[in-house]
């Protein structure tokens, strides 16, 4: 199957939330949903981009400092 | 039967806790408990989400405010207390050096006065009979144990400023950590935590911030050595769930158990009420409030005022005695008869009272916010005419 986009874990939904926040400024397209079971089996939650931007986010989230626990293509 | 006119309420005990806060925080927390309701951070459903979300715009309006470039380093407490017990009890190990104050609130001298008994070394700073800050003499009691120099920004009994700057300075130069007690500044006095990098400010939700009472927190500088600073609790975090280890990170580590969404909900709430006000706008109409308040409790005879004689250097809390009368005295009369109400005593501050020389009988202290009008001070001055007039 084709993968169309990114997920990005991170330690806690603070961080979620911070990441989201600095995506948007950044004017990179996320969206926060549940954590994917094929990925943790985990309830929580973490930010979906679009693969095209993948590259893009992470470098935002560098930036910013923010901890990213894992990078998964779904 | 003639009815009986009560006089209009005036609330003067700012300084414990703001009243009446603006409708906008009794909405959140209403809207929150009606419409929210769920646990942040503990789940991914849509209520989860939003109860997360409520918890960190409430961090980020307060990072707005207080010119702290990353949310996350606002930790959320009980109340400013709970914050200043953290970083206290966190922070210094038993053959460390502390300095304070000598204006200190006692959320400050009962947990240093503790690890004092554990070995930690405290000197107290003296400051003047107006409760000022010489900084040099901060600088002077710094040693080569000094961990930690704790002071207040803004004193709680007369409403004395601290110079914030300088202390950073002293702190940076020295290299050793500021942990400030912003509980009656932040939302009264511009901070700006960019231009003055405070290690560690405590502030308390339910007095300038205009948030419910419950609510405080500490803000977590990146000069503060995370790993070596213990939280006071551990627990749930909704974080690394399968660890039976607290977190390392920021605010995780800080903030076990389930928080007090309703109430940081208001908190937010309260915080953009003042970000919108804006903070020298509601400085400016204190000082002006409360300059009225000093020129007229100083024209009367038999009543002493405490504090810096400048609006601009102080906050708006003002103590005074009226000769020969006992404060409690005066409140309950203030209370009783004019609707007045005000606090009387030692305002949890024994040190402040021994350095303004009000020890132990203490002073009755009006306290004003943004919402005292220049009409409730004109009333409050005559009430005091009054009841200094029949000592």
């Amino acid at each position: 199957m084709k993968t169309t986009a990114t997920i990005f874990l991170f330690p806690s939904v603070s961080h979620v939330l911070r990441a989201e926040s600095l995506l948007k400024a950044k004017g990179v397209r996320c969206k926060l949903i549940p954590v994917p079971r094929s990925v943790s089996s985990d309830c929580g939650v973490c930010l979906r981009v679009a693969r095209k931007d993948a590259g893009m986010a992470a470098a935002a989230l560098r930036e910013g400092g923010l901890p990213v626990l894992g990078i998964h293509e779904i | 039967m003639p009815s009986v006119r009560m006089p209009e309420l005036i609330y003067l005990d700012n300084a414990a806790t703001t009243w009446p806060k603006p409708r906008a925080v009794t909405r959140a927390m209403a809207r929150f408990m009606e419409k929210v309701g769920a646990n942040p951070g503990r789940s991914g459903h849509r209520l989860s989400v939003a109860a997360a979300r409520l918890v960190y715009q409430a961090r980020q309006e307060i990072a707005a405010l207080l010119g702290c470039e990353d949310p996350l380093r606002v930790v959320f407490c009980a109340n400013g207390t709970a914050a200043l017990n953290m970083a206290l009890h966190g922070l210094l190990r038993p053959g460390d050096h502390a300095v304070c104050t000598s204006m200190e609130h006692n959320s400050v001298m009962r947990p240093l006065g503790a690890l004092q008994q554990q070995g930690v070394l405290v000197s107290v700073v003296q400051c003047s009979s107006a409760g000022e800050l010489p900084v040099e003499a901060v600088e002077h009691s710094l040693t080569p144990r000094t961990r930690l120099i704790v002071a207040t920004h803004g004193s709680n009994v007369v409403g004395t400023l601290f110079p914030l700057a300088e202390l950073v300075e002293v702190a940076r130069r020295h290299e050793v950590l500021l942990l400030v007690d912003a509980a009656q500044t932040a939302g009264a006095i511009l901070i700006d935590l960019r231009r003055t990098p405070v290690d560690l400010l405590a502030f308390t939700g339910h007095k300038a911030l205009f948030g419910p009472p419950g609510t405080g927190g500490l803000i977590i500088g990146p000069r503060v050595p995370v790993q070596e600073f213990p939280p006071l609790f551990q627990g749930g975090t909704g974080s690394l769930s399968e660890s039976e280890y607290q977190p390392d990170f920021l605010p995780d580590k800080y903030e076990s158990g389930t928080p007090n969404v309703v109430g940081i909900a208001g908190l937010a709430a309260g915080v953009q009420w003042v970000r919108r006000r804006g903070v020298e706008a509601i400085r400016a109409h204190e000082q002006a409030v409360t300059a009225h308040l000093l020129s007229g409790l100083k024209e009367l005879a038999g009543v002493t005022v405490y504090g810096p004689d400048d609006p601009s250097r102080r906050l708006p809390v003002v103590l005074f005695n009226v000769d020969g009368q006992d404060p409690a005295l005066g409140a309950h009369l203030l209370d009783k008869k004019y609707g007045i109400m005000c606090r009387p005593g030692l305002q949890c501050a024994p040190v402040a009272h021994k350095t303004l020389g009000t020890f132990p009988k203490g002073g009755v202290r009006f306290s004003l916010s943004a919402f005292t009008t220049r009409r409730q001070v004109e009333r409050a001055l005559r009430a005091v005419a009054v009841i200094a007039g029949r000592r």
